[in-house]
């Protein structure tokens, strides 16, 4: 049923008995997919006010305003770490699809490939952070790099809340969870990293370009 | 269409042994509901005591040795920052929508009973961190309950020290919090309706929570994005918001921030929340309306499409907080339309209330009487809000205290109305007792003419160009005697109404212990909580079976019906109504 449909209904009469009866016992797709599906609008809300106040404070627009603004020296190993966030999210695809059969080995060895990648990814932020630190690009020094390690400090976060989800989905699956039990977290968490990256593409377009 | 509490159905609940498990770390959606309350209004308790301080200083000044100019700024702040996110955020969403929600829709609780209670633990965090700071030295922050920078974290600013990065690190917790409640809310909404229930059907209470709490999901987002910035700011000395500048001789190390950037993060925030509290409240006064008026609420598709419209139309109206800062005249242009279209899905509200009331059958019970009194103050602060949304209009008065008397009207007295309202017509049904109604009606009109008397002279004030924001006024032109004297009136006023809200609170504990026993429905309420199998309703809320829903929760004074009213469960059976309302 639409949602124009469900928002005319006239609901002061007592004739469509019809409601009660159609309903389909076999469909009933679980909350957590709904739960996750209304956070992503949460968080791009979050990342995408970011993204504005970024463009906001170099005074897009605005001539004269953010001109102390100094480009951050764009790391070559932010493309490696790049690379690695796509490994993840294509090696959690992978487990998705291996879930969907049931093929329970393969499935553990998409897990812990895939944590894998994303602790990786984590530690090479790291790095560049550490890099940047040491090259004198303190937060507190430029607009720019403020808003490089707040937008990367909330990803990984995001990315950190993801990996304790995951952890609970391979311990489940190593303590001997059937497959069917434990599809549901996968496809949750591939989803779910999917969106992460694509939030990190975004970002990294925006610095790389800025 | 999905309905998962069939499923749900047959799924064993978790039932808690100990006491502990009961009533401490409890999954249960109704004590959860109860500790938000508890600790919303314990919080809110705070505020109302500092509002009095601070009135003593403006009505008398000088009467408080105690309350020199930072410690009125610290109180102020504290005092509209309590109230609008801690208390009523909290009341309405974590309180009456943890309690509603399920029971409203037939569910057995939450979809995720665990994240709930983080939710309740993790707001109970942010409210001690916040009252932490009273215990800190230099004291709570005194920025204004907006926390412009770059006053707010300069040096000088009462509270510069730790007040702020406390009042900066709460809010982003209870950001936290309210993110894992809202979710809970708008999933259990959307996945856990019982049999029958549409969305139509829905009680328009639970419409008003639902969509504040979508708004709130989306809007609490841009505070938290302020938060985190200016606690980088103060704590870093990062420049996201702070411009270069000498504070008291000194060059500070901050450069190029845009103090602007703040505002417009913090009123993309503070505008829809000003319906996040509000559409809650406009949603349980028409259900108090229709319940004790004996009649269906008049226009009901009307009234979600309104809530649905107004939820949308909050998102591009924030600006109008803005207009003095100095922005370009067609963004006032733009927002002032915007804020001005408001008022029309607004009035079809007031006006469908009034209908409701037309011809019904009108039981002046204490919960009616707060409603009435809601649409009173309303429409009183909705008026002036014409006003102020217009720029010119508002360009003068910005500064003066018609301000707080539209902003109290409309947001402080109003959804508190409905909070007392809500509070006395759920309580039997909450707790299985009943109030006493002398001490009810005794509390309502002193709260009503109360609050009446402190805000409506404040709109004079205004007029009269009195600035809001002053510590005190000592002798100037521009204030004349009279004015003092009002001012002396409020205050005097404040003190009698802040002291009357103990005849509440010892209303509803008395009776908790000693008042008579109530019955499940003592309304004689059509929705689906007060159905249930028990009063106050047991863990799992229904029984080995969920109830179906064979109608909307507005069949009052049906022609025909044996009473005059036929609850949501029953099912058709011939009677009903067969043509439009």
């Amino acid at each position: 049923m639409n949602i124009i449909r469900q928002l005319t209904e006239k609901p002061w009469l007592v004739t469509d008995q019809h409601i009660v009866e159609d309903i389909d016992e076999s469909a009933f797709p679980s909350a957590a997919p709904t739960g996750l599906r209304v956070y992503f609008a949460v968080a791009t809300v979050l990342f995408g006010l970011i993204a504005l106040a970024y463009l906001m404070r170099m005074g897009v627009g605005h001539p004269g305003e953010g001109l102390d603004w100094r480009p951050m020296p764009k790391s070559p190993l932010l493309w490696v770490n790049t690379a690695i966030l796509v490994l993840s999210s294509l090696t959690f695809q992978w487990t998705r699809v291996a879930a969907r059969r049931g093929q329970r080995d393969r499935m553990v060895i998409g897990l812990l490939t895939a944590g894998f990648f994303s602790f990786a990814f984590l530690v090479g932020q790291l790095i560049v952070w550490r890099g940047l630190a040491d090259a004198g690009y303190f937060a507190m020094a430029n607009p720019a790099n403020a808003f490089f390690y707040l937008i990367t400090m909330l990803h990984g976060l995001h990315l950190l809340g993801g990996l304790v989800a995951w952890s609970r989905t391979t311990t489940n699956l190593w303590d001997g969870a059937e497959p069917a039990e434990v599809s549901l977290s996968i496809n949750l968490c591939a989803i779910y990293w999917h969106f992460l990256l694509v939030v990190w593409l975004a970002f990294f377009f925006l610095i790389m370009s800025t | 269409m999905v309905y998962a509490t069939l499923a749900e159905d047959l799924k064993e609940l978790h039932h808690p042994k100990t006491w502990v498990g009961k009533y401490v770390w409890s999954q249960d959606h109704k004590v959860i509901a109860v500790q938000y309350m508890a600790t919303a209004i314990g919080t809110g308790l705070i505020a109302l005591v500092l509002s009095d301080l601070f009135r003593l200083q403006i009505g008398f000044p000088g009467s408080l040795t105690f309350m020199t100019p930072e410690r009125y700024y610290q109180f102020v702040t504290m005092h509209g920052m309590i109230m609008v996110i801690y208390l009523l955020t909290a009341l309405f969403l974590g309180g009456f929508g943890n309690y509603l929600i399920p029971l409203m829709l037939g569910a057995r609780d939450m979809v995720f009973p665990f994240v709930n209670m983080m939710s309740y633990w993790v707001f109970l965090l942010a409210v001690l961190v916040l009252v932490a700071s009273f215990f800190v030295p230099g004291g709570p922050t005194g920025a204004g309950w907006t926390l412009y920078p770059p006053q707010a974290i300069l040096p000088g600013t009462p509270g510069r020290d730790m007040g702020i990065i406390l009042m900066l690190a709460s809010l982003a917790i209870f950001i936290i919090a309210f993110t894992m409640g809202g979710l809970n809310y708008v999933v259990t909404v959307l996945q856990a309706r019982t049999r029958g229930m549409t969305l139509m059907r829905m009680p328009l209470s639970i419409w008003g929570i639902f969509v504040a709490t979508i708004l709130a999901l989306l809007a609490f987002p841009a505070l938290f994005v302020g938060a985190v910035m200016m606690l980088l700011d103060r704590v870093l000395g990062t420049s996201f918001f702070m411009p270069a500048i000498v504070s008291m001789g000194q060059q500070l190390g901050y450069n190029g921030g845009s103090p602007i950037l703040f505002q417009h993060l913090f009123w993309f925030f503070g505008h829809p929340e000003v319906y996040i509290v509000a559409l809650p409240a406009f949603g349980i006064v028409s259900d108090l309306l229709a319940v004790h008026a004996r009649k269906n609420i008049f226009g009901y598709r009307m009234m979600v499409w309104a809530i649905v419209i107004i939820g949308g139309l909050s998102f591009i109206v924030w600006a109008h907080h803005m207009y003095v800062s100095g922005m370009n005249p067609y963004f006032g242009f733009f927002f002032a339309t915007s804020t001005l279209i408001i008022a029309v899905p607004t009035a079809i509200k007031v006006y469908n209330w009034v209908l409701t009331l037309w011809k019904g059958n009108i039981h002046f019970t204490v919960p009616m009487l707060f409603a009435i009194g809601f649409i009173f103050t309303f429409v009183n602060g909705g008026l002036t809000g014409l006003f102020l949304g217009n720029v010119s209009v508002d360009v003068p008065l910005s500064g003066t205290y018609f301000v707080v008397a539209h902003f109290h009207m409309v947001m402080g007295v109003s959804p508190i109305l409905v909070v007392f309202g809500a509070l006395y017509h759920w309580y039997p049904k909450i707790t299985g007792k009943m109030w006493n109604e002398t001490l009810g009606r005794l509390h309502f009109w002193l709260t009503f003419v109360g609050t009446y008397l402190i805000y409506f002279p404040m709109h004079y004030l205004g007029f009269l160009g009195m600035p809001r924001r002053y510590y005190e006024y000592g002798q100037t032109a521009l204030v004349p005697h009279s004015a003092h004297m009002l001012n002396a009136f409020i205050t005097v006023v404040a003190l009698a109404v802040g002291v009357s809200q103990l005849i509440f609170f010892y209303n509803f504990i008395w009776s908790y212990f000693y008042g008579p026993k109530a019955e499940g429905n003592p309304w004689r309420a059509t929705s689906l909580e007060w159905q249930t199998p028990q009063t106050p309703p047991e863990h799992g809320n229904w029984g080995p079976k969920l109830p179906t829903v064979y109608r909307w929760a507005y069949d009052y004074s049906v022609p025909g019906a044996p009473e005059d009213f036929i609850p949501q469960n029953v099912p058709a059976g011939g009677t009903g109504r067969h043509h439009p309302t």
